[in-house]
């Protein structure tokens, strides 16, 4: 508060024009950080950042008299690269905001030092549910995914249509774990079984022999608890492995709208996944995507990108409500108080735990045949409302919610 | 039937199979670098990119390409022209390793060549450097999460073996591959041409003095090390997504691999790629976590007992 204040009188006294709002350094700072060169460099990477962009955009920061600036960094998918960054960015750079931060270990590790410095932390990238469970804080909004919904969205459905024995292909890192433990819970509570798993290393290359260990299980379901080019690789290696044509099914537990560009109608037919946000869903978002996509190499927004655009949008209106952005926890509070509204995501809340509430829909995608242009890739099978799309407040162990 | 340590013994010669496959990428990468260290003395860390071109390479070859070509005009502007040329996986397997080498050779007379009497070290930052500007050259026009590319029509389907469906494309590998090092391996060690290129390192210019013309035989070996590692490349292509980063996962093992097998030794390349492959393999049934470690926890054993490498020479 000290520092808030000072700064105002800095401002004052520098004749700054805008008297009414203190932000601090007269500038909020948004750091968009994920993985700018490796395997989740398309679903997130510098998508996210043309996302917050468009953001800042659309909310009219400037009319507003609010100058918004974005900094971007590469975590590498590793949490010690990413935690210097964010020390870098809060202690010296001055950086209110963090969003993004796919990779789990990185945003656990993330999540503890925005709490400690007391800003803001906005994931859309990351999935572990354990940021609005025993790991939730006062500062964190999860706001796109998580695990949880991935497993109640795809898990249910598939246990539901006779796919009662599962065997988990895992990424060997908190996000893969929280996955398959999530999805093993859905399954069992369905009614299904599970009979094993294997924990790949991270990220990894060659998957057929993990494949033969899970075709030698027997389960009716191979559960993908991995993301990105793993699961890319891990499909197109069972179909080459003949798996599943020999009757088992395969479920990607994750996977984005750039893993089934890349692997290709031909193998990826017939998946079934969960997802937050689909570009072909309405008109908004189609319009949302022809904006996007010319400045991303053609490449189609993900739900990761859609999710930073939203997150970025309800952080400015609190941080404009507020007049400040100094202290972190206010500016959190102030987002779980106001509704949400944005032009992708529509209406929504922020739970006390953290959680962003919307619903979720299940998707499949297409034949080859039934794809009119590049890009036309799935098909809705259902949505999940929102009240239902999400761990109930209660179960999650957040201490948030129970002090 | 029987079982070992709770695996049957089905899943267990699948498992073997399987790592014998990813030996063979192993042995054709570990080969190629091998080739080049012995001959060139430099330790060639392009070779993941290298790799990775060679699978672009048949990506191109099959679907198209959009050449830049620099405009005329100011300000400098770049236009695209589109070339398909539509050649398939065959194609691919002959014309990639050309096209990579070729820009291999290019690579050894403008900058290489500069370095061969300076320490290993210029050479390994030299070539580490040129890798990064590949791959995020790539990575930036392509994404990262990669392109498809298909098996070819007449290697698809698979044979039942039994204790495993073995995948026509995979037997395809390990056999080409095999055929492809023993060949190598025969013409460095069992020819003349291959004596003139091991005198060649030892003493250039006593070779020359015989009126042999050593810089070209060097260039054209980086040349064939480089294409080597293409052709890995293009064999990948089917198996692996095409993407920018596909070589930097794997040339840290490949480079475990020649230090297993001792720098510089060609059948100590072949020979720890298969058997690197196989533990792997069986690494990744007993314990799965710790398959992308194993071949590290060998390397430093082989370092401490025989620094040289399990078939080097020592110096």
């Amino acid at each position: 508060m000290k520092r808030h204040i000072s700064l105002a009188a800095l401002a004052v006294a520098l004749g700054c024009g805008v008297a009414n709002a203190q932000y601090t350094d007269g500038t909020i700072k948004i750091g968009v950080m994920n993985d700018m060169s490796g395997t989740y460099s398309d679903l997130s990477g510098q998508g996210s950042v043309i996302a917050a962009r468009m953001a800042v955009e659309d909310f009219g920061a400037a009319s507003k008299g609010m100058k918004v600036e974005i900094v971007s960094a590469d975590h590498q998918n590793k949490a010690d690269v990413g935690s210097n960054v964010v020390r870098t960015w809060i202690d010296v750079d001055k950086v209110d905001v963090i969003v993004d931060v796919p990779t789990s270990s990185v945003a656990l590790a993330v999540n503890e030092i925005v709490r400690d410095k007391n800003k803001v932390f906005l994931v859309s990238g990351a999935a572990a549910s354990d940021l609005t469970g025993p790991q939730c804080t006062a500062n964190t909004i999860h706001w796109t995914y998580d695990t949880w919904s991935l497993a109640n969205g795809t898990g249910t459905a598939i246990v539901k249509t006779g796919g009662d024995t599962w065997f988990f292909l895992t990424a060997n890192y908190a996000f893969g774990l929280a996955l398959e433990r999530d999805t093993a819970a859905v399954v069992v509570k369905n009614g299904g079984k599970v009979l094993g798993q294997v924990r790949h290393p991270f990220p990894g290359t060659d998957f057929s022999s993990f494949l033969l260990q899970a075709q030698a299980s027997k389960a009716k379901i191979i559960g993908l608890a991995n993301a990105g080019s793993d699961t890319i690789n891990s499909i197109k290696q069972a179909s080459e492995f003949g798996i599943t044509g020999g009757g088992q099914n395969l479920a990607a537990l994750l996977a984005f709208i750039t893993d089934v560009h890349a692997l290709g109608l031909p193998i990826a037919q017939g998946l079934i996944m969960t997802e937050a946000w689909y570009w072909d869903l309405n008109d908004a978002n189609r319009a949302f995507t022809k904006r996007f996509a010319p400045q991303y190499k053609g490449i189609h927004p993900s739900m990761v990108h859609a999710g930073v655009y939203s997150a970025v949008t309800h952080y400015l209106k609190a941080v404009e409500a507020l007049k400040s952005d100094a202290d972190g926890r206010a500016v959190v509070a102030k987002m779980k108080e106001m509704p949400t509204d944005d032009v992708l995501f529509g209406q929504g809340t922020v739970r006390a735990d953290g959680r962003k509430i919307h619903p979720m829909y299940l998707f499949e995608v297409k034949k080859p045949a039934e794809s009119k242009a590049p890009w036309d890739y799935y098909k809705l099978r259902a949505t999940i409302p929102a009240n239902e799309a999400f761990r109930p407040l209660a179960e999650g162990g957040c201490p948030l919610v129970k002090g | 039937m029987f079982e070992v340590f709770g695996v049957s013994s089905q899943a267990l010669f699948g498992q073997l199979l399987i790592g014998l496959i990813n030996g063979s990428f192993y042995a054709l990468l570990s080969l190629g670098l091998a080739v080049i260290f012995g001959m060139l003395n430099i330790i060639n860390f392009a070779h993941g990119a290298q790799y990775m071109l060679g699978a672009f390479c048949a990506f191109f070859l099959l679907n198209g390409i959009d050449l830049p070509l620099p405009a005329l005009a100011w300000p400098p502007a770049v236009t695209f022209v589109r070339i398909t040329p539509g050649l398939n996986y065959w194609w691919a397997l002959v014309l990639a390793p050309l096209i990579v080498g070729a820009t291999g050779i290019v690579l050894e007379r403008l900058l290489l060549r500069w370095i061969y009497r300076l320490d290993h070290l210029y050479g390994l930052l030299l070539t580490f450097g040129l890798a990064l500007i590949i791959e995020g050259v790539f990575r930036n026009y392509f994404g990262s999460s990669g392109l498809p590319y298909t098996v070819p029509e007449a290697l698809r389907g698979g044979q039942n073996l039994g204790f495993m469906f073995l995948p026509n494309y995979r037997a395809w590998v390990i056999a080409f591959s095999l055929i492809v090092c023993l060949a190598t391996w025969f013409v460095i060690e069992r020819t003349k041409l291959g004596s003139y290129l091991r005198a060649a390192t030892e003493n250039p210019t006593l070779v020359r003095a015989f009126g042999i013309n050593v810089p070209r035989m060097i260039t054209l070996t980086y040349g064939f090390g480089v294409a080597l590692a293409a052709l890995a490349g293009v064999m990948a292509a089917p198996i692996y997504n095409v993407s920018p980063q596909m070589g930097a996962n794997l040339i840290i093992v490949v480079f475990a691999v020649v230090v297993i097998g001792g720098m510089g030794s060609i059948l100590g390349a072949i020979v720890t790629g298969f058997g690197l492959g196989l533990i792997e393999g069986l690494t990744k049934v007993f314990f799965p976590e710790a398959s992308n470690t194993v071949i590290f926890v060998i390397m430093a054993i082989v370092l401490l007992l025989r620094p040289a490498g399990l078939f080097g020479r020592g110096t």
